[in-house]
């Protein structure tokens, strides 16, 4: 069986609506995060796939370039939620509804 | 000097003046303030006297003095016209206002403000040389605002008292009702000529005006010049405006400000001899404001006022001159009066000085041996407005009315109103004298009645001997005024008094009616005489126009703003203003519940948002 570029898709797919799912349905914070890892990676797969098919290292780049945004924002999204457990003793999103209308 | 020079040294001399007084004036301190303002004057008039030299000879031609270019998409420039006409009223302003500032000098003695009242009276001649030295309607309308600014300032000088505060106020109010048919006048001259020059709209009238159109535009200028000439029904802040100090009275409400309406009708003759309507509106509104202000005078106690009065009534003659086209006439008149009227007011304020500010003739009596020059000088300023030959007043009158019964029909009736006023002028003018100067003192204790300090005494005298022989200038077998004037009005058709048999009965007539309104006051005050009749009240209160004006306009005035304050503001203005932040408030009330505070929440909406922007991606491609 040849694994064509279609196939890299299809599993980015599944991966990101995984990735989706969790961030919809989930109330830890963590595992919401770690949700939001998912989704990107899955975003990255079709970057890497896409450009290997079209034979254009953009591909790549872009992938580098989100992996590194993504790294930072966990380093800020992880120090917040460390922050509001240590206050909150809890990490449920679903405590943290301060901002309603 | 060129007379170009000169003329703009006429109106620069006086502005130096108003300057440098109000910048150092209380540097200056007194007397060099009221020195400054007086000097400034005296060399404006020497400059009118020397540039007046052609006319008087007969040689001079229109002069423009050209200043610079001021609107040129108006095409209006800052231009000074120096004719016949206009140097007789720059001698007459002139000269009346220095001898008035000599007197200011003497009266406004001790006063705190005594370097801004120079100041004021400076810029007030400035701006009535504007007025009259301009060559175009625009530039006439600076000097004629300006000088309804400075009679504002000059009448509320005295403004910790609140009626003259009000009496300001009601001046420049009035005087801006009048100003409104002025303003249009303008536009509908500016519509038809496409200028405001004298050059070009009274060259060019008798081509380009039309009956309907002249008449229109004759009637709104008589609006203006009924406003700042009070006369009716405009006339009520002349009265008013006697709370200013006197030589305020004498110089801008006397002698010249005043006359800036009949200046104007004068200015404009041939627009008044288009449209003939508006002409005769002039005369008939000129003999019922003579008559009308005559009778009030009759009743007034407030020496002050009877002179206010009779100012009205005078500048209702000058009226019936130029709406007779008797424009010589006319400004014959406005002369002899600033002279005698000046000169009434300034002994007027002098026996108010001498009795410690008493105005009420009620407490006068007896002063003639007290004052023996002020009894003298204004002894004559009554003959000459009474109209008893040779003073001045009954030349000038004299002409008038002779005009007026010469145009035959209708005319003879505003000629016979004119001499009912003539006589009632005789009579209150004796009335006036006789509880002022004759009869037992009624002066309240501690009075100690002194004719004025030199300075004071200086303009009366000049005065007076105006009074006695300015009419001189334009008697029937030497016509010097009608020569001088010629050359203004050489495109009018000017009327003249009928000339024999018919002219010496005029006079014999005018001079008996005098002589009757004399004897007839004599007769009445020589005892005391009480003053307590109906009629009488009625007319101590001017018919009570003030207070019909004060129930019709002032207080619908008052109403209307009441409602646009307490109604239209409160509920519309500000519904609409408060109404932006409450319905926005509204809004957002309505809006809060869609932020939950849930993250989820906020993520399945960005999930169908992405889900239906991709949706619409691909639609619009044609890939589903």
């Amino acid at each position: 069986m040849i694994v064509t570029p279609g196939w890299y898709m299809a599993l980015a797919a599944v991966l990101f609506v995984i990735g989706m799912s969790g961030i919809l349905l989930r109330r830890n914070a963590l595992v919401m995060f770690m949700s939001v890892e998912l989704m990107l990676n899955a975003v990255n797969l079709t970057f890497v796939a896409a450009g290997r098919e079209l034979r254009l290292i953009e591909g790549q780049i872009s992938m580098l370039f989100v992996m590194v945004v993504a790294a930072a924002e966990v380093v800020v999204g992880l120090a917040i939620i460390v922050a509001v457990f240590r206050r909150r003793q809890t990490a449920s999103v679903d405590d943290l509804a301060e901002l309603h209308g | 000097m060129s007379t170009s020079l000169l003329v703009s040294l006429i109106v620069l001399l006086p502005l130096a003046g108003t300057a440098v007084l109000l910048a150092f004036g209380r540097r200056l301190g007194e007397p060099l303030a009221g020195i400054v303002g007086t000097v400034s004057v005296v060399g404006a008039f020497a400059a009118a006297c020397v540039a007046s030299m052609d006319f008087i000879t007969g040689t001079g031609g229109t002069e423009t003095v050209r200043w610079f270019s001021w609107l040129p998409a108006l095409g209006v420039d800052l231009e000074l016209r120096w004719d016949a006409l206009a140097s007789l009223m720059a001698m007459v302003v002139t000269g009346v206002g220095a001898l008035i500032h000599v007197y200011s000098i003497g009266y406004m003695h001790g006063d705190a403000r005594f370097p801004r009242f120079f100041a004021y009276l400076n810029l007030f001649v400035t701006s009535m040389l504007i007025l009259v030295l301009a060559n175009g309607f625009a530039v006439m309308f600076i000097g004629w605002e300006l000088v309804g600014l400075s009679s504002y300032l000059l009448i509320s000088f005295w403004f910790e008292r609140d009626s003259a505060a009000a009496a300001g106020k009601k001046a420049f109010v009035v005087n801006r009702v009048g100003d409104v048919g002025f303003i249009v006048a303008l536009m509908l001259i500016f519509s038809v000529f496409g200028s405001l020059s004298f050059d070009d709209v009274l060259g060019q009238a008798p081509d380009l005006l039309s009956e309907g159109m002249a008449t229109a535009i004759g009637l709104l200028l008589f609006v203006g010049a009924a406003g700042k000439s009070a006369q009716l029904p405009l006339y009520v802040w002349l009265p008013d405006a006697m709370e200013g100090p006197t030589p305020v009275s004498a110089l801008i409400h006397a002698a010249t400000m005043v006359t800036a309406g009949v200046y104007l009708i004068a200015r404009t003759a041939i627009i008044f001899e288009i449209g003939p309507a508006a002409a005769a509106v002039v005369a008939i509104v000129g003999a019922a404001t003579a008559l009308f202000a005559a009778t009030i005078a009759v009743a007034q106690s407030d020496i002050k006022r009877v002179l206010a009065y009779s100012t009205i009534s005078q500048l209702g003659f000058m009226f019936l001159a130029v709406g007779a086209a008797a424009h010589v006439a006319g400004v014959f008149h406005l002369m002899t009066h600033a002279f005698f009227k000046a000169l009434l007011f300034l002994g007027a304020g002098a026996v108010i000085h001498g009795m410690s500010g008493e105005q009420d003739m009620g407490r006068m009596g007896g002063l003639r041996k007290a004052m023996p020059l002020t009894f003298a000088t204004m002894g004559i300023g009554w003959l000459a407005i009474a109209g008893i030959p040779p003073f001045a007043g009954f030349w000038s009158k004299d002409e008038i009315l002779a005009s007026v019964f010469g145009m035959g029909g209708m005319w003879v009736v505003l000629w016979a109103m004119g001499m009912v006023a003539a006589l009632l002028t005789a009579f209150y003018m004796t009335r006036m004298m006789w509880r002022t100067f004759f009869g037992a003192p009624r002066w309240a204790d501690g009075t100690h009645p002194h004719d004025p300090p030199a300075s004071m005494k200086l303009p009366l005298v000049v005065l007076a001997a105006f009074a006695v022989v300015a009419g001189l200038i334009n008697t029937p077998w030497k016509l010097g005024l009608e020569h001088f004037l010629a050359p203004v009005f050489s495109g009018v058709h000017l009327t003249h008094p009928p000339v024999g048999s018919i002219l010496w009965t005029l006079a014999a007539i005018a001079v008996a009616v005098a002589v009757i309104g004399i004897a007839l006051g004599i007769r009445r005050y020589r005892a005391e005489h009480a003053e307590d009749s109906g009629a009488w009240a009625l007319m101590n209160r001017g018919y009570y126009v003030d207070d019909v004006y004060g129930e019709v306009f002032a207080r619908t005035g008052k109403l209307g703003a009441a409602w646009l304050a307490f109604r239209f503001d409160a509920k519309v203005i500000d519904g609409l203003v408060e109404g932006t932040g409450s319905l926005t408030r509204r809004v957002a009330t309505a809006v809060r519940p869609l932020q939950t505070g849930f993250v989820r929440t906020y993520s399945v909406g960005i999930v169908i948002g992405s889900v239906a922007l991709l949706v619409w991606f691909l639609v619009r491609g044609g890939v589903v």
